[in-house]
């Protein structure tokens, strides 16, 4: 009768979104959208789903993102350009490069919290912007890293060709679908359910026996490293790194992004937020160059009148009840 | 044999010296109050006692080990655990996670980025268990922040002891409850007695003085007083301060 404390690994809404995901490349062209464009809501829904893991679930408000997502996109085009073209090894760069990235700024700012946190993630992303543009023997400068080709993937037999952004979409889909199948693990875990208590009361995690910062880098590090992978995709898809994807503003755009969507009360807002940034993007952008500025009225109106993004329109009212009289 | 230990612990803030010379020591067993008035340094001497802040000089020894200085997380891992003054729970978790997750069980498991954090029956049985004890058994689903203020006092307890603490140090306990409050809470602390070794700050002198073994009085960052209730009952200081008239 002590149900309710497990949490399926399948759930509808889990199969809903990644079926309705999987439609996406035999409509988007009849709504007068195009395939890349369902890549780039892909990769950056991934990204999104990272970005959360560490402001969403651990409350750790990380404003320098973009630098991971950017280290993953280098690390991507530079093991290609001048290590192996297989695409295994080279999204494992991207991994690896960006938790390499990750681990260097966890170790000086998990004793952090709240607006010190937010000021020092802000600081070390403006050195990997900077160093980015800076360093052009190996980055390329402004200029970025051209000629990232889309490597096909080798499965064992068969191989399948990237090239095209619907081979491509389906390919960017199945890491999706890993990706958001173990944040959802994770996020029910024991690991994710000690980031949760941490997230709400450091102190009290700390007495009861919780080594804290350990936990607040691992929790860093990861998310790092998944954002990375989205980097690492985005470069091939875009066949390209360029150093804008680590600037402040694409920092932004991410927590933008996941906070639009709901990020903070729901585990799949920030993939809504993804979806409403770029068609706002897109759909507002055909209209006028100043998308930003209406994309950013509406973001303030949900700040304003639903700080739990859109994402918390679709959750049932709060479970709390009100205190009662002692 | 004192299973906790103080030897004269001091620390300042800036230029105000809050403890000065503490010494006190907790027998395996008992219920040890520690009372004074506010600002006596009661609630500091407990936060050097298990980590938060660490003594300019003076040790702290557990169990025969010294303990001074070490970091709450490795404290609380020897075994003490304590409660907050202030309400100090994971609010928008539900009773029953504020327990699961203080149990050693999650936390050996901390490193587990995939399996279900409460699948094991054990664990969860034993984290009912707890909210049972401290009489919140029907409250195991409630969210921790919507809880009346009594029952936090209580979860606040339940989650101290999910770590099966040899000591457990209380900090004000009934602080904020009404006389009904009060009384279930000293049921509560009465029933713990014996089952883990305790040590109480509290303000309320009926409640120490009927629960307590022994009694330390802080005053000015110093032990001003040492002994049975009985013995307090006798001391001058205790008799001409406000606290007396209770006793």
């Amino acid at each position: 009768m002590r149900s309710g404390h497990t949490v399926p690994t399948l759930t509808p809404v889990m199969i809903a979104v990644w079926a309705a995901f999987a439609t996406v490349p035999l409509w988007i062209e009849h709504v007068g959208l195009y395939q890349y464009l369902g890549v780039e809501v892909l990769i950056f829904a991934t990204y999104a789903l990272a970005y959360n893991l560490v402001l969403g679930h651990s409350g750790l408000p990380s404003f320098g993102h973009g630098a991971f997502f950017g280290l993953g996109a280098y690390g991507f085009g530079l093991a290609q350009l001048n290590l192996v073209p297989d695409l295994w090894f080279c999204l494992g760069a991207a991994v690896a490069t960006a938790s390499a990235g990750g681990t260097l700024v966890a170790a000086f700012i998990s004793h952090r919290r709240g607006i010190y946190y937010s000021l020092l993630t802000i600081a070390f992303g403006q050195v990997f912007w900077f160093i980015a543009i800076k360093w052009h023997t190996v980055t390329g400068g402004e200029d970025g890293l051209l000629k990232i080709e889309r490597l096909p993937v080798q499965l064992g037999v068969a191989t399948v060709d990237l090239s095209h952004n619907v081979s491509l979409f389906y390919f960017v889909l199945a890491i999706f679908v890993v990706v958001s199948l173990l944040l959802w693990r994770l996020v029910h875990s024991p690991f994710g359910r000690i980031l949760r208590a941490i997230k709400q009361n450091e102190t009290r995690a700390r007495f009861v026996g919780y080594d804290v910062w350990r936990y607040k880098a691992a929790v860093l590090i990861l998310s790092a490293g998944l954002s990375g992978l989205a980097g690492g995709l985005f470069a091939m898809a875009q066949a390209s790194a360029f150093p804008d994807v680590m600037s402040l503003h694409y920092s932004g755009y991410i927590v933008m992004m996941t906070l639009v969507g709901g990020g903070l009360v729901t585990f799949w807002g920030p993939v809504l937020g993804a979806i409403v940034f770029l068609l706002a993007r897109d759909v507002i952008g055909a209209f006028t160059t100043g998308w930003m500025l209406w994309f950013g009225m509406l973001f303030v109106a949900l700040v304003i009148y639903k700080p739990e993004g859109l994402g918390g329109m679709f959750l049932r009212p709060a479970r709390t009840k009100r205190p009662e009289a002692t | 044999m004192a299973l906790f230990e103080a030897h004269e612990l001091h620390l300042r803030f800036g230029d105000r010296v809050v403890l000065e010379d503490i010494s006190l020591s907790f027998e395996v067993g008992r219920l040890s109050g520690i009372m004074g008035p506010n600002g006596a340094g009661k609630t500091t001497c407990f936060n050097v006692l298990t980590g938060r802040y660490r003594p300019d000089r003076g040790r702290v020894v557990f169990d025969g080990a010294d303990i001074t200085g070490r970091s709450p997380q490795a404290i609380s891992r020897l075994g003490i655990a304590r409660s907050f003054q202030l309400m100090n729970l994971f609010d928008e978790f539900t009773a029953f996670e504020n327990v699961a997750i203080a149990l050693p069980e999650t936390r050996r498991r901390g490193a587990d980025p995939i399996g279900q954090a409460y699948r094991d029956s054990a664990l969860v049985g034993e984290a009912h268990e707890i909210l049972v004890n401290v009489g919140l058994g029907d409250r195991a689903g409630q969210i921790a922040k919507s809880l009346p203020y009594g029952e936090r006092r209580a979860l606040e307890i339940a989650v101290a002891l999910a770590s099966r603490p040899k000591l457990l140090f209380l900090d004000e306990p009934t602080a904020g409850l009404g006389s009904d409050g009060r009384a279930r809470l000293a049921d509560l602390v009465r029933k713990l007695k014996g089952a883990v070794t305790l040590v109480v700050i509290e303000h309320d002198m009926e409640f120490l003085f009927s629960l307590a073994d022994v009694i330390s009085v802080i005053h000015w960052g110093q032990v001003i007083a040492q002994g049975s209730p009985a013995d307090l009952r006798a001391n001058p200081w205790v008799r001409n301060s406000n606290l007396g008239k209770l006793a």
